[in-house]
């Protein structure tokens, strides 16, 4: 069974979150290595469970609250991977390991519907708008996290308390430049996953928009981080008030995918995408 | 057989007026193992000397006699009487020798734990005496010893990690703030001694330019020539402040220079870059309100002094940890001394010899199956007289040593040429 390539990821990153912690209180280097190696595995694994998913039900497994979990874990993994390519940060895995497994633990804790996906759900357009969303999703996870490093060390140096975490933590310099990273490459991604599920939504249901609660909302989202990217670019904001509004912008982000779906109804929701009601 | 002592004195036995007729002559070192060398029971030596300590190591046969011959010859090169010196110096032997070493090596007998030029001054005396021949086998083993602990103290322990100093805890505040120095802007405001201080310390990790502003002009442009900088007038101070990111204030003005509505006022021209304020003027020259400002930090000398304290205890504790490495290190050499005699040499070549028989038979059980009990046994006979034969002259020669004083370097070519120690990893 699928399920228990999915069971043994769910362990790798269990205990990857572990060793990312122990990381973060030891410092020790192979115990990063270690943390980092049980991650990729399992990131492997739940890679291959998705490939496995995809054809087990004919579509992207994104129809129920469990598989979108999943797959938003997933996504943050993947995040995390790139962007420790770019920087080589390694604190970063304690913040978004632990936050990945948080997801795939809940992800795990619910059942999952394999039937099979509507004659509706088998499009190219839906993968590339479920994928650019996700991915998009998991940089401003990647964002939320680091601008809670920020906070932290921010104040740290602000109240000169030099204890604590401080010297675990990057500098100010490099906390802000992988939000900003995350924040202009999810951004794209963002736009991108929306375009593509509007023009689909034109296929399949014969209009772009619909003012379904999903929509609006996305579009609220959408428009709260175009005001933090443009407060960045164009006004030069950065640091402190640049990190609250990206905590500000994942909260709304987050509400958008899990309150909105499962009780703002709308074809968007679980209930309906289980049931195909809404095609 | 052979013991280590070691006789010194350090910052908190001697005053530096004693310390300093010893270490004020480099040529001091020299001499002292010259001396020593000359001393019939001192086997091998080095002699460190630094402005925190003085001490010599030896490997001799009558503890007694080389430490008194030591202490004369430290008494004659510092020009002072026996009495004078006696009081102050320490002596230690065997274990507690070795441990003092390693100690003093890995910076945790240091006035200032976990500062680092130590390591380097005792890798020079081991030079000297590796250069002066007065170095031999028990020595050179110890010294690379002394090193490895040193490493290990350094990488596995946070005893030399934070700054313990003033202008250490500002550059390192600054990495904390703009992750590298490269390429950055800093304004000295005050050209006095402080301020010449800390742009040292600031130019030599990479900052791209430093701009001098003081009230008489003539000073700056000084200071500013040394570092390559410019120099501005102290009205230029607000423009000067829209480019630059460090900004370290010295002056000797009784009232706050930089006030909070200067810089509130240029935060947007900057576009919210960092601006990092040191301020070690007393009385302030920074308005502390500053530092509530977003993307402004403001550290005044106690804030840093604070810093420094508290990576002090931080150090303290990080030693607790440093002392456990050494006591194990000094338990594995202790050890390995023990293995440097005759006996145990030689029961280690045999077990080795059997070792080497025993495998090696198990090896063709398969080949030598056919073979009836009695032709086996043979087979073992003849195998086991060779192993005897061939090791029989080595041991005959390693008792004949016993008695000689040379015996310690054929002991360990021995143990080098039949690998009894295992894997020796890290040494040479």
């Amino acid at each position: 069974m699928i399920y228990i390539i999915f069971n043994i990821s769910l362990w790798l990153h269990l205990l990857s979150a572990g060793g990312f912690i122990v990381f973060l209180i030891s410092q020790q280097k192979f115990v990063f290595r270690i943390s980092y190696w049980t991650l990729l595995s399992g990131f492997l694994l739940h890679t291959a469970f998705l490939i496995l998913r995809y054809i087990l039900i004919g579509g992207t497994p994104v129809f129920d609250l469990s598989s979108a979990l999943s797959l938003f874990s997933w996504s943050i993994v993947l995040a995390y991977l790139l962007l420790h390519l770019r920087f080589g940060l390694m604190v970063l895995g304690s913040f978004a390991a632990p936050f990945a497994a948080f997801f795939m633990i809940i992800s795990s804790a619910m059942s999952w519907s394999d039937a099979p996906a509507g004659v509706g759900f088998k499009s190219l357009w839906l993968t590339v708008h479920v994928g650019t969303i996700f991915l998009g999703n998991g940089l401003f996870a990647i964002n939320f996290l680091g601008s809670i490093m920020y906070l932290f060390q921010e104040y740290y140096i602000k109240e000169k308390k030099l204890g604590g975490f401080y010297n675990r933590l990057p500098s100010l310099a490099t906390i802000d430049s992988i939000n900003y990273q995350s924040l202009v490459t999810g951004f794209p991604l963002l736009t991108v996953g929306m375009i593509s599920g509007s023009i689909y939504a034109q296929y399949t249901l014969g209009t772009y928009w619909q003012w379904d609660p999903k929509e609006v909302w996305s579009f609220v989202t959408w428009l709260a981080y175009a005001a933090l990217i443009h407060e960045r670019v164009a006004i030069g904001w950065r640091g402190r008030k640049a990190a609250i509004m990206s905590i500000g912008c994942f909260a709304l982000l987050i509400f958008t995918f899990l309150v909105v779906s499962l009780w703002m109804g709308g074809y968007h929701s679980f209930g309906s995408l289980g049931e195909k009601r809404g095609l | 057989m052979s013991r280590i002592i070691n006789l010194g004195m350090n910052h908190e036995t001697a005053p530096v007026s004693l310390r300093e007729c010893l270490a004020s002559d480099p040529s001091n070192s020299g001499k002292a193992l010259d001396a020593m060398k000359e001393v019939s029971s001192i086997k091998e030596c080095i002699f460190i000397s630094t402005c925190n300590r003085v001490e010599a190591f030896a490997v001799a046969d009558d503890p007694r006699y080389s430490a008194v011959a030591i202490l004369k010859i430290m008494c004659e090169l510092g020009g002072r009487s026996n009495e004078e010196l006696s009081s102050s110096i320490y002596s230690n032997e065997d274990g507690d020798a070795i441990r003092h070493l390693f100690r003093v090596a890995s910076s945790l007998d240091s006035m200032m734990v976990g500062e680092p030029q130590i390591l380097g001054q005792v890798k020079q005396a081991y030079a000297l005496a590796v250069e002066k021949k007065t170095s031999g086998v028990i020595l050179n083993r110890l010294m690379h010893r002394a090193f490895r602990v040193a490493k290990r103290v350094r990488t596995e322990t946070g005893v030399s990690e934070s700054a313990v100093s003033v202008s250490y805890a500002a550059v390192e505040l600054a990495r904390k703030i703009f992750h590298v120095l490269e390429g950055k802007k800093v304004l000295l405001i005050g050209a006095g001694e402080m301020a010449e201080l800390a742009a040292r310390h600031l130019s030599t990790h990479g900052i791209s330019e430093i701009i001098v502003a003081n009230r008489t002009l003539s000073r700056a442009m000084h200071l500013a020539e040394v570092f390559g900088g410019r120099a501005v007038s102290f009205n230029e101070i607000e423009t000067s402040l829209v480019e630059a990111d460090i900004v370290v204030a010295s002056t000797g003005s009784p009232e706050p220079i930089i006030t909070y509505e200067t810089v509130k006022g240029c935060l947007r021209k900057r576009r919210s870059r960092p601006l990092f304020f040191i301020d070690i003027a007393v009385p302030r020259d920074v308005d502390p309100r500053i530092n509530k400002l977003q993307n402004v930090y403001v550290y005044d000398i106690d804030d840093l002094k604070g810093v420094v304290e508290h990576n002090i205890t931080q150090r303290k504790q990080e030693s607790i940890k440093a002392e456990r490495i050494v006591q194990e290190e000094v338990e594995k050499f202790q050890k390995w001394l023990e293995t440097l005699s005759v006996v145990p040499t030689i029961v280690d070549l045999r077990k080795k010899a059997e070792a080497i028989l025993e495998h090696e038979f198990k090896k063709s059980s398969g080949a030598l199956a056919s073979m009836s009990d009695s032709q086996r046994e043979a087979m073992f006979v003849m195998a086991r007289s060779i192993c005897d034969k061939l090791i029989n002259d080595p041991v005959v020669f390693l008792k004949r040593t016993i008695s000689r004083s040379s015996s310690t370097g054929y002991l360990d070519l021995t143990r080098k040429l039949f690998k009894l120690d295992g894997d020796e990893d890290d040494l040479h």
